[in-house]
């Protein structure tokens, strides 16, 4: 608190709305993700919920091929799911702030009427989700690595390559949030249940939990448009060095996955520009920007 | 840049399309303002009296960047409200009565804080401006408790007090009272006065539907129907224009039935009429052309066996300036049939 203070009293940040809002949104996310208050709603979404749904994925590949825990491919499904939670936050999470504020905070009417740089504010927001879900996997990895014989050793891991696809992937994953977040400022009913449906849906698509390759021919163009699918494909492969039995993408060297998640990173991010101007307007003009369904 | 007025509109419109009408015959569109022009001077509380559904809202959205006009324009400041959105919030700050909303995780101070560094405040400011209002308020004690733990009532003066920290040049308050108990709306009326006190140059845009409100606060008030404006001006100089007629309150009980052919309104001298219906008694509340029409109306009365509980002659409030304008009351009481 008397840090943020401090950083908010610069008069760097003080001057920009820009700034201001980005911070703010990250404070007021984190106050409201981690509610350390109530620690056992973050035990149970953070740290529970991914742990057991992971479980479920080891039993039930375990049961499908014996003898799985340790081989690559476990650890290809494994990290899937357990780094997937990350991209979800973010790329659905900012649809879920802009829901949360308009409806169950109704505080659509004060931050709209406020100096506040929308689009720096939500992905604020955003990225607090991102934060607070990276703690929960830094529990479900280490879980991995000591009781399902995940194959991640420290000493292994390309922490530059891990760090650099990371900032890329949070890059266009968030404007990939911001451009879902727009969609959902349009939509008053049944807004609630946006966001578990595409959670769901880029799970499948994006090459989570099995190779993309898998998928129906008519589908497979879907996951090669969601950054997620590249991320996902280089973090594990800073992780595990050694090559993963079958690789979503697999044909692909790492510099040309990284070269298109930057390409990513920045259409994304010119886009959700573009598409979030255009949808604040399109909501004022329809009278939905601060608009409360009784739900 | 220093424009003339603080708020001014030009032939406002708005029409909202309503999604997916009930049934078939259901109109698709609601015209929510039709045609608004007006001109708030600096500095001063200006009033806008109107019954629920008259569009004050609506307008109030428009002026604080909300709500796009469907057509017709909008100034604040000199701003224009579809253009100017920025520049616009930095100096404006709005609030609604009846919000108990909030991040219900912060404490009351979290929350203010936060507001205050969305316009940027310096620290010092900001503290001070908190502690202050948060005194004026009688809230002080509360600075640490988290919104969520706050009674509706002191949370709507959370909110309230937050549209001032920032303090901004126009502050657009809709129906502030709104829900407050009789204490918490005279201290937020309280607040208000001595806020423009202290700050003789900032303007205050007011809605309410309660016209002992407007008559307290304003400096100006214009009355709105039907997404029409119908009159502007001082509460006295509106009063002055129902100041010839004489205002009488009856009590009756019964009413008695009217004899056909035989209304309280053709009675000579009965300018205008409004009926509510109480529990106990009929209240009849009637401008006349003057006094002497007064032996009419009791001889009307008792024709149709109406009893009489009592009977009061009473200075013209702008609750009469509605009825004369709309023909009927501006708040809503159950009305009978005389
Ligand atoms: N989002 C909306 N969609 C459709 N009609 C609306 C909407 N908001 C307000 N209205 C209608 O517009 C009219 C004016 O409403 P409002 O501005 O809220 O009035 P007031 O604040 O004076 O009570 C009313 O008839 C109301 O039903
Ligand atoms: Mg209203």
């Amino acid at each position: 608190m008397a840090m943020m203070s401090r950083i908010f009293a610069s008069p760097a940040v003080r001057r920009s709305p820009a700034l201001r809002s980005l911070l703010s949104g990250l404070w007021l996310g984190w106050q409201i993700e981690t509610n350390w208050a109530n620690p056992i709603v973050f035990i149970t979404y953070f740290i529970a919920r991914p742990v057991a749904s992971l479980t479920i994925l080891v039993v039930m590949y375990s049961v499908i091929a014996q003898d799985i825990l340790g081989t690559p491919f476990f650890a290809y499904v494994y990290l899937g799911g357990a780094l997937y939670l990350l991209a979800g936050q973010i790329v659905v999470g900012v649809s879920w702030v802009v829901i949360e504020d308009r409806e169950h905070y109704r505080v659509a009417k004060q931050i709209y009427t406020a100096p506040v740089n929308s689009y720096a504010y939500l992905l604020g927001r955003g990225i607090a989700r991102f934060a607070v879900s990276v703690l929960s996997v830094s529990i479900t990895i280490p879980l991995g690595v000591l009781v399902f014989r995940l194959p991640v050793t420290w000493s292994a891991i390309d922490f530059p390559l891990l760090i650099v696809s990371t900032l890329l992937g949070l890059i266009a994953m968030a404007a990939l949030g911001v451009i879902i977040g727009s969609y959902t400022y349009q939509i008053t009913r049944q807004a609630f249940s946006v966001g578990d449906t595409l959670n769901g849906v880029f799970y499948l698509l994006t090459g989570a939990v099995f190779p993309i390759e898998l998928l129906p021919e008519v589908l497979r163009p879907l996951g090669y448009l969601l950054p997620s699918t590249y991320w996902l494909e280089l973090a594990r492969r800073a992780l595990i060095p050694q090559p993963v039995a079958f690789q979503a993408i697999s044909s692909l060297n790492t510099e040309t996955l990284l070269a298109i998640l930057a390409g990513m990173a920045v259409v994304f991010a010119v886009l959700s520009v573009v598409v979030f101007i255009w949808s604040m307007r399109l909501a004022k003009e329809r009278g939905v920007l601060d608009v409360e369904t009784n739900y | 840049m220093t424009a003339n007025y603080a708020i001014e509109t030009y032939d406002l419109k708005r029409i909202y399309k309503i999604r997916g009408p009930k049934r078939k015959d259901d109109p698709a569109e609601r015209v929510a303002l039709g045609g608004v022009s007006l001109q708030v001077a600096r500095g001063g509380l200006f009033g806008l009296l109107g019954p629920n559904g008259a569009g004050k809202t609506t307008l109030i959205k428009i002026l604080s960047t909300l709500l796009l006009p469907s057509s017709g324009r909008a100034l604040v400041d000199g701003l224009d409200v579809t253009k100017d959105v920025t520049e616009i919030r930095r100096r404006i700050s709005m609030v609604s009565g009846g919000e108990t909303s909030g991040f219900g995780l912060l404490t009351v101070e979290e929350n203010l804080w936060m507001f205050a560094r969305f316009y940027g405040l310096e620290n010092a400011d900001a503290k001070r401006r908190i502690d202050e209002m948060l005194e004026v308020v009688g809230i002080a004690d509360r600075r640490r408790t988290k919104i969520a733990d706050l009674s509706t009532g002191l949370r709507q003066k959370m909110n309230f007090i937050r549209g001032f920290i920032s303090d901004p040049d126009i502050i657009f308050l809709d129906e502030p009272t709104l829900g407050l108990d009789v204490t918490a709306a005279r201290d937020v009326r309280e607040f208000v006065k001595r806020w423009l006190r202290q700050n003789p140059d900032r303007t205050i845009l007011l809605t309410t539907h309660y016209m002992a409100e407007a008559d307290e606060l304003c400096d100006r008030l214009a009355i709105i129907d039907s997404g029409k404006l119908l009159v502007e001006d001082t509460p006295a100089g509106l009063k002055k224009r129902v100041q010839d007629e004489a205002m009488f309150v009856l009590k009756v009980a019964p009413l008695g039935k009217p004899v056909e052919g035989d209304r309280i309104e053709d009675v000579p001298g009965v300018q205008r009429l409004a009926v509510t219906d109480h529990d106990a008694h009929v209240e009849l509340t009637m401008a006349l052309t003057g006094e002497d029409a007064l032996p009419g109306v009791l001889a009307h009365l008792s024709r149709r066996g109406a009893g009489l509980v009592s009977l009061e002659k009473r200075e013209p409030t702008l609750e009469d300036v509605f009825i004369q304008l709309v023909g009927r009351r501006l708040t809503e009481a159950a009305g009978v049939e005389a």
